[in-house]
């Protein structure tokens, strides 16, 4: 690792004006990404603007809208008694990410504005149709993730919440990779009001929308509907664990468990 | 515990204490005053002429106190890192053994190899220098992939390497093996891949080399298995420093399985680089590097055949392999896929007649020698996998075929078709116990209960012999060793009574300090806490071949109890004196000496008191102290085997397959300490279930680079991907070691890939799938799966 600044303003305005000033300067919200590429020196910022010291971590529901601060760490998510009532599958999905030590460090904040093609919460936004507040706007999930690591935020912006909508009939099912036990295939399945969002991770290059599966579900929200689509393995990731046309099928495999687990909440 | 702790017991591990209290010593823990730090520039390229190396950007940055290249080494005379064992190819001629410099000379030949070195006030000034040279590469077309190496036209990774064949190596009887195959009622025929693996012990490696220059004396610190060996081969044959001036120290080592058992070329490159600047050089290998600088293992491709007669009895096996050895020959690269491999291949059966070629190839990879198990396990592969095959194909029971062609118990000492004769075993009662403990007759039920829930189950079984103990000197030389396999030893009894063992093993997890000591405590009735094992450092221990092929019991513990009964000999004399017996009436038992029928006894402690002060002591005839050494050669290798069965569950939907039960019968000999060798069962069980399940070194064919260089690619077994399982021991006595004792360390690796995989092909047989390579990932079962399923729509 080379070395670099450490800050850890107190108020997002200073955290703002950090990163408005210091050139390659890089907002640390748990590092879980960050501080590996840095200490394989894939990474060297001048800077790192730790998000750490800010009030950004409640959580908290008001008239339907589940608000997750952008530093809530992913065990926090997981045992939160108010998503457990109001929104299971988020908590759900957030006790599933990576092991115990990631759980506690690792941010929902830091996890959407890294946006790794491999990462568990993408999905969750996309298919809930969620909201991510910055320190300058709200941007809608459809727009935010642009691709490969690859988002909405202008430089210098920094996430400070995620809002969900209330819904309990959604949830999420993923196939980890055997070995480093991302997704290979993550599917989050929502039945909103207007309708079913079906959101895939780690099966493309960014999180994307499966509006076959949507129209299929909207009809007969069943796992069998689910697993009755045909995934065109076209566009997907291959490597030496999955190559497309196995990630298409588990696609399909992970929907229908996830149909399956949200019906279980609903 | 201040008491005797013999053999057979299962005292906790002395050396745990140090351990899970965080006060092992490892060599990255090592601080030297003035100690500079190295980095290595590794090539990017699997295959590249090295043109210009620019290092004056990266000599002129802070703190950087040199940097090296191959050529710098080269002109002070380094040599290059030697081979340990030579074979000899079919045609008579020794293999090719082409150098291997210790930082690349004219070209890499694989990413990774080591191409210049930097050494600076601290770790962070070392990387950035070393990212600061710039090399002018001009790449090659890479070879990884051995048949295509093999193939007219490929790159060639030494240009004085015809086909990059170094050695077309044999064994057996071709011509028995083909009259055997002429009256076969069914042959039984198979292709399958020994994958290639990536050892990881939980410490990286490092290296820290000193000189001083008031004395001339280099010390190197080093994680490795055997430092008298690396002194040995480094000292002699690349720095070129007399034995009496080089140290190597070998402290607390994390985990080896073969890793740490060959002298690398950074061991030389920080004890030259000492020299060169006069102060201690340290480097310590990050995780990323050890993936592509850590020799690798495996790594064959293999087509075999097995002739029955109609009854299923085995007439004669014919293998032909391809083994990889990277981009050069490790220390003992050579050996293991030839004289490690194909004298395995009789397995616990009578095949009267085996062949076995072995083609041993030159790729761009990471050099591939010997990991847990070392060529056992790949010829237990093959040996059980076509048992399976050929029962299928015939529709003979698959342990009832095993049964029908076991060496019986009374034909020990057994002579095989290839080479080893096993001194002792009993296959038969080890196959009939796994399949009681493993619950056989209810696989049925179990199976349909799987079936119900919509998983597909399977059993498998193997059995296996392995040759370790390495290993009788005269036949090692006879068969290409260049070096003695020999064990040391020197019980020390101090005045007071206590002791300390110099031993040439290296513990790095085995539990030698407590198994060591047990046999001291048994022997000399000493309290098990009163003798301490020293090893690893050559300036304490008098020589030792170090760790490796299960041989620290079987060959250090014989030398130690050789040591220890001459102590007891001469403790007799001493006692015989004090006494006023004659010596033949003195018998030596619980740790004191007494004159036979009488109640007139001395304590160990008061014979050694009178060894160490000796105003009543037989100065005429004996000299004082009490203190012995002595080395063990063994006359055969051991013989450890066993049967082992495995049952998985697949689930149809994804690929994946659950390990759902495990159960081990090993005949291991003597037990020392049943707690220890069931751990040591264990982990090998675990490593070879890593292999079946889990493990794969892969690179991409075009371009050389290693696709699963890290933990996010190269999948090792996780606590959560394994069952509790089920082993015991079912021993025969080792008849030729002093106490019986066979060796336990590799059981496990060797016996578990082939019950695993031959579990899952019993589990998709229904969907028609007759082999399975390794690792049985996900991805792979479930195109099997597919493409049985498209099959059967076909037809």
């Amino acid at each position: 690792m080379r070395d670099f600044a450490y800050h850890k303003p107190a108020t997002i305005e200073a955290a703002a004006g950090l990163l408005a000033t210091i050139e390659d300067a890089r907002v640390l919200a748990g590092g879980m990404t960050l501080l590996p590429t840095m200490k394989q020196r894939l990474a060297a910022p001048e800077a790192l603007v730790d998000l750490a010291a800010l009030p950004l971590s409640g959580i908290a529901e008001a008239d339907g809208v589940v608000t997750i601060g952008a530093t809530a760490r992913h065990a926090d998510v997981a045992a939160s008694p108010i998503l457990a009532r109001v929104l299971p599958g988020v908590a759900a999905l957030a006790g599933g990410i990576g092991d115990p030590q990631v759980r506690h460090r690792g941010t929902i904040g830091g996890s959407v504005a890294n946006n790794d093609p491999a990462a568990d919460y993408p999905a969750a936004l996309l298919a809930l149709g969620a909201e991510v507040v910055t320190d300058r706007r709200a941007i809608v999930a459809d727009d935010f993730f642009v691709g490969l690591f690859e988002t909405a935020l202008a430089p210098g912006e920094i996430v400070t919440a995620i809002r969900f909508p209330a819904v309990r009939r959604a949830a999420y099912a993923k196939f980890r990779s055997p070995a480093s036990r991302y997704a290979l295939a993550g599917v989050f399945v929502a039945a909103l009001p207007a309708g079913v969002r079906v959101a895939v991770t780690g099966a493309g290059p960014s999180v994307f929308r499966l509006p076959a599966m949507e129209a299929a579900l909207d009809k007969s929200f069943t796992p069998e509907a689910a697993r009755a689509v045909a995934i065109d393995p076209a566009g997907l990731n291959s490597d030496i664990h999955a190559d497309a046309a196995y990630r298409a099928h588990l696609v399909g495999v992970m929907a229908g468990r996830a149909v399956a687990a949200a019906i279980a909440f609903s | 515990m201040a008491e005797v702790v013999g053999i057979g017991a299962a005292p906790r591990r002395k050396e745990d204490f140090r351990f899970v209290t965080g006060r092992g010593n490892y060599v990255a823990d090592i601080v030297r005053p003035g100690m500079a730090f190295g980095a290595f520039l590794r090539s990017v390229h699997a295959h590249a002429e090295i043109g210009a190396v620019d290092t004056a950007a990266a000599a002129a940055m802070p703190g950087v106190r040199a940097v090296f290249t191959g050529a710098d080494m080269a002109a002070d005379g380094v040599g290059g890192l030697p081979v340990g064992w030579g074979i000899v190819g079919r045609d008579g001629l020794p293999m090719k053994e082409p150098p291997h410099p210790a930082l690349a000379v004219g070209k890499v030949r694989y990413v990774g190899d080591a191409v210049a070195f930097v050494v600076a006030d601290t770790l962070e000034a070392a990387r950035a220098a070393a990212e600061a040279i710039v090399v002018d590469y001009r790449p090659l077309p890479a070879v990884v992939d051995m048949a295509a190496a093999l193939t007219p036209g490929s790159p060639l990774v030494f240009d004085d390497v015809p086909g990059n064949l170094c050695c077309d190596w044999e064994l057996g009887d071709a011509i028995a093996v083909d009259k055997a195959f002429a009256k076969a009622a069914h042959v039984a025929r198979l292709k399958l891949v020994n994958n290639r693996l990536i050892g990881n012990p939980m410490e990286p490696r490092a290296a820290i080399g000193e000189y001083n220059a008031g004395t001339g004396q280099y010390t190197l610190w080093t994680t490795s298995q055997f430092p008298h060996v690396v002194r040995l081969l480094m000292g002699e044959f690349v720095l070129h420093i007399p034995q009496h001036r080089l140290r190597v120290v070998a402290p607390d080592v994390g985990g080896g399985f073969g890793v740490k058992q060959f002298h690398y070329a950074e061991e030389a490159v920080v004890t030259w680089a000492a020299g060169k600047l006069a102060c201690p050089v340290k480097w310590v290998c990050e995780r990323s590097e050890g993936f592509i600088s850590d020799a690798h293992g495996r790594d064959h491709v293999t087509e075999a055949a097995l002739a029955l007669d109609a009854e299923g009895r085995f007439l004669g096996m014919k293998v032909e392999t391809l083994a990889n050895m990277g981009g050069y020959l490790s220390t003992f690269g050579p050996n293991i896929p030839t004289n490690l491999y194909a004298p395995l291949l009789s397995g616990v059966y009578t095949t009267p007649a085996i062949h076995c070629s072995v083609k041993v190839v030159f790729t761009n990879t990471v050099p591939v020698d010997a990991y847990r198990g070392a060529g056992r396990p790949e010829a237990t592969f093959v040996v059980e996998r076509l048992v399976d095959v050929a029962a299928i194909e015939m529709g003979i029971d698959k342990a009832e075929i095993r049964r029908r062609n076991m060496i019986p118990a009374e034909a020990y000492p057994y002579q095989t078709p290839v080479l080893v004769e096993y001194d002792s075993g009993n296959p038969r009662a080890c196959l009939d116990r796994v399949v009681e403990l493993a619950d056989v007759a209810g696989f049925p039920a179990r199976r349909e209960a799987s079936a119900k829930a919509g998983k597909y189950r399977g059993l498998g079984f193997s059995t296996y012999v392995e040759a370790c103990g390495l290993a009788p000197s005269r036949l090692a030389g006879q068969l290409g060793a260049r070096g003695g396999l020999y064990e040391s030893a020197t019980v020390r009894v101090h005045p007071t009574g206590q002791v300390t063992v110099l031993i040439g093993t290296h513990n790095h997890g085995q539990g030698h300090e407590t198994t060591f000591a047990q046999i001291v405590s048994d022997k000399l009735g000493v309290p098990f806490d009163q003798v301490d094992i020293v090893f690893g450092d050559t300036d304490k221990v008098q020589f030792g071949m170090g760790t490796y092929g299960s041989r620290s019991l079987v060959v250090g513990g014989a030398a130690l109890s050789k040591a220890s009964d001459k102590v007891i000999l001469k403790a007799r004399k001493i006692a015989a004196h004090l006494l006023e017996a004659a010596e033949q009436d003195v018998v030596f038992e619980n740790g004191k000496a007494s004159v036979a029928g009488t109640d007139r006894a001395k304590t160990f402690a008061e014979i050694a008191g009178a060894a160490y002060v000796p105003h009543n002591y037989p100065l005429e005839t004996l000299e004082p102290g009490l203190e012995e050494q002595a080395y063990y050669d063994p006359v055969n290798f051991t013989y450890p085997g066993g049967a082992h069965v495995a049952e998985v569950e697949i689930d149809p939907e994804t690929g994946v397959v659950t390990l759902a039960a495990y159960t081990a019968v090993d005949d291991v000999g003597t037990v020392i300490n049943p707690m220890i060798v069931e751990g040591q069962i264990h982990g090998g069980i675990i490593q070879g279930v890593g292999q079946a399940l889990f493990e794969h070194g892969v690179y991409d064919p075009d371009s050389g680079q290693l696709l699963s260089g890290s933990f996010m690619d190269y999948c090792m077994p996780r606590a959560d991907d394994l069952p509790k399982m089920t082993t015991t021991t079912q021993s025969t006595q080792c008849a030729h070691t002093p106490m019986g004792v066979k060796g336990c360390g590799e059981c496990g690796t060797i016996g578990s890939p082939a019950a695993v995989i031959n579990a899952v092909v019993d589990a998709l047989a229904p969907l028609g799938v007759k082999h399975v390579d390794m690792p049985a990932s996900p991805g792979r079962i479930w195109h099997l799966m597919r493409n049985a399923g498209l099959a059967q729509a076909a037809e």
